[in-house]
């Protein structure tokens, strides 16, 4: 068994270089080497400090609202003919995981004697969990975003700025997640020694995409103890989150990973389908490569120029996947599959119809892929519900027609 | 590898290294400009490889690069370009670009297919120590390519005699932590200089980022062997078409 057990391990954590199997590293230039190294050397011992466990905690209780509820969707398990939870971190303080992530990196960069604070966001969720940490704790944040989001996501950016944070455009390259994610690592670059970035998924170089994953890995920490209160059993047999770079996905999968018997499902967005050109889907579509600092897998041209993704949601418009995620598609732990901009929307509206929970456009897309899969009355699957849907009001009443 | 190792053998000081994007202005003018650069003084010239994500460099090289993706540059082209340039010129030149470009194109061909049109040397900047270690390094060495690491302000004195050992050619000292094109004060960096001086590495040492003309480059030469200018000269072409006289009007004030 001892071969088993090493295996095992080997799915949630990656080895000392930081690599799941192929996938992972840290390939950064020099002007990030001391920054990405000292965060290597303290991430694990900060995070098992008991101060810092207690601390973490709190907050995840007394601000965040943790843990959040799992809820028996009985009106959706009756249409899917199987037995259906959510996992709401929807119901989240600002409204989806992202907090989890944000409110453990502001802990972590404070110890690590930080007093600027910057980030990446899409459709502004991670920007938002990052901007409130920040006026929480007190400490200057900047978040970049780019110039077609801000535009797109106007509610977001005016949450951050009301919470004190300055909104930087970022207006290279396509002007979307990918160049907000460049423009931040540029910041990074030219603010070596005061500056902590908090990077909102399971991405980046190592040791990012564990120390994100470690975070967010209380969705399913939790999900355990709800189902052995409410079934007796703690596992389900099956799991299934929405993938952009993977964050709610990591943080749902993880307690799950050395379970062989629960099913992981990591659905990616389709946008427009997967081979109209305009698309999220990764897995179908990228090659082994390097973007945001770590081996991955990456949407690009034939000649290694990373291409512009689509998707309705901002939060899966992203041309990369998390190593982790990469690895799980690899060696076949995770099942990966896609949704349409038009699936989603339809999902969305369906568990608006039967449950009274709007989801955001980003969690719609795992919830679409409950009528692909075989349904057995029995079979307990559990979807985590990323995030609410108030920031996709205009795209949902943009397509009221559809449902 | 032997052009870099007999330039510093035979000219230690006020080494001027100048990078163009391959691609800008034109896809085809990737030659003209390097003839330009070689016919004006420049002892070494750094070659863009143009990619769509590059973290290390600041707004000018990003939008060269760019134009040059959009002109049409790919390394396939590049190479095809470079057919036969040792006929007309003669100095070092050196690739910088992102690994991630390389990889698809297939590691181990693109030093083969850059010793082959001689090529003396790559800078990848996102191509790390460790990584350098593990894989790629070997091939680098096997192809007889020199490989030039970038050292930081923030460097350790150990890691900078860990990066020399593994260099060749030269070091590429970032004048500060900064993206390319950064406005600095080079007497704030002088001390750097100094320590790294004093550290009496095996290689010589040329100053990047921020290098922008006579009072720049001088400043950087009183501690290092040479620099490197970047954006600034991007800068000149973006705005003198005419590639011959944008080159020597920016470069005679630089070295006169």
């Amino acid at each position: 068994m001892e071969t088993v057990n090493e295996k095992i391990i080997k799915w949630n954590q990656p080895d000392e270089s930081g690599y799941y199997g192929e996938f992972g590293g840290a390939f950064i230039p020099e002007m990030l080497y001391r920054n990405v190294e000292e965060l290597r050397e303290h991430y694990l011992g900060i995070m098992s400090d008991p101060a810092f466990i207690s601390e973490f905690q709190h907050l995840l209780r007394d601000y965040a609202g943790r843990p959040t509820p799992l809820f028996f969707a009985e009106r959706l398990s009756e249409k899917y003919n199987t037995q259906v939870y959510l996992k709401r971190e929807d119901l989240c303080h600002t409204g989806a995981h992202k907090i989890n992530n944000t409110i453990g990196q502001i802990l972590l960069a404070i110890r690590r004697g930080k007093k600027r604070i910057i980030a990446e966001t899409g459709a502004g969720q991670h920007g938002v969990a990052t901007a409130t940490v920040c006026a929480l704790k007190g400490l200057e944040c900047i978040v970049y975003m780019g110039e077609k989001d801000i535009e797109r996501q106007a509610p977001n950016v005016a949450r951050m700025k009301m919470m004190g944070a300055t909104v930087i455009p970022a207006v290279s390259g396509s002007k979307t997640l990918k160049d907000a994610t460049n423009e931040a690592i540029r910041d990074w670059i030219n603010h070596p020694e005061d500056t902590h970035y908090i990077i909102g998924s399971v991405v980046g170089p190592h040791p990012y995409p564990d120390m994100v994953a470690r975070f967010q890995s209380v969705i399913s920490e939790e999900m355990k103890k709800q189902l052995t209160d409410q079934t007796g059993k703690s596992l389900p047999d099956r799991v299934i989150a929405c993938v952009g770079g993977g964050s709610n996905a990591a943080g749902a999968f993880f307690h799950f990973l050395d379970e062989p018997e629960v099913e992981l499902i990591a659905v990616e967005a389709a946008g427009e389908g997967i081979n109209s050109g305009k698309s999220a889907a990764t897995t179908a579509l990228g090659r082994q490569g390097i973007l945001h600092g770590s081996m991955s897998l990456v949407m690009q041209t034939e000649d290694g120029q990373v291409v512009e993704p689509h998707s309705i949601s901002a939060g899966l418009d992203y041309p990369g996947i998390g190593p982790m995620h990469a690895d799980l598609f690899r060696r076949g732990r995770a099942k990966f599959m896609s949704a349409t901009d038009d699936e989603a929307l339809q999902a969305g509206f369906e568990l608006a119809k039967l449950e009274g929970i709007i989801p955001a456009l980003e969690t719609a897309h795992a919830l679409s892929v409950l009528g692909k899969i075989e349904s057995v009355p029995d079979e307990r699957t559990v979807i985590c519900l990323s995030g609410r849907g108030d920031k996709d009001l205009a795209t949902y009443m943009k397509n009221m027609e559809l449902k | 590898m032997k052009r870099i190792k007999e330039l510093f053998e035979s000219k230690k000081q006020n080494i001027l290294n100048v990078y163009c994007t391959a691609g800008y202005p034109e896809l085809n003018s990737t030659l003209g400009v390097m003839k330009a650069l070689q016919d004006n003084g420049v002892d070494i010239i750094e070659l863009g490889m143009p990619y769509s994500d590059p973290l290390a460099d600041g707004p000018v090289i990003q939008a060269s690069s760019l134009v040059a993706l959009e002109n049409g540059m790919t390394l396939k082209e590049l190479f095809k370009q470079l057919k036969g340039f040792r006929e007309n010129i003669s100095i070092p030149v050196v690739l910088m670009g992102y690994l991630n470009t390389v990889i698809q194109y297939g590691f181990e061909k693109f030093c083969t297919d850059a010793a082959a049109t001689g090529i003396d040397g790559l800078i990848l900047p996102d191509l790390p120590m460790r990584e350098y270690d593990s894989y790629y390094g070997k091939i680098i060495r096997n192809n007889n390519l020199d490989f030039i690491f970038l050292v930081t302000p923030e460097t350790s004195e150990e890691r900078v005699h860990e990066l020399d050992k593994r260099s060749s050619g030269f070091i590429y000292a970032v004048s500060s932590s900064s993206t390319t094109g950064s406005e600095k004060n080079m007497n704030e960096v002088e001390d750097y200089l100094k320590r790294l001086e004093g550290y009496k590495l095996k290689n010589p040492i040329l100053v990047g980022f921020g290098i922008k003309d006579k009072k720049s480059f001088r400043s950087a030469c009183t501690h290092a062997n040479g620099a490197i200018i970047g954006s600034a000269y991007i800068r000149a072409l973006v705005e003198n078409k005419d590639i011959a006289a944008a080159t020597r009007d920016f470069l005679t004030p630089v070295l006169n």
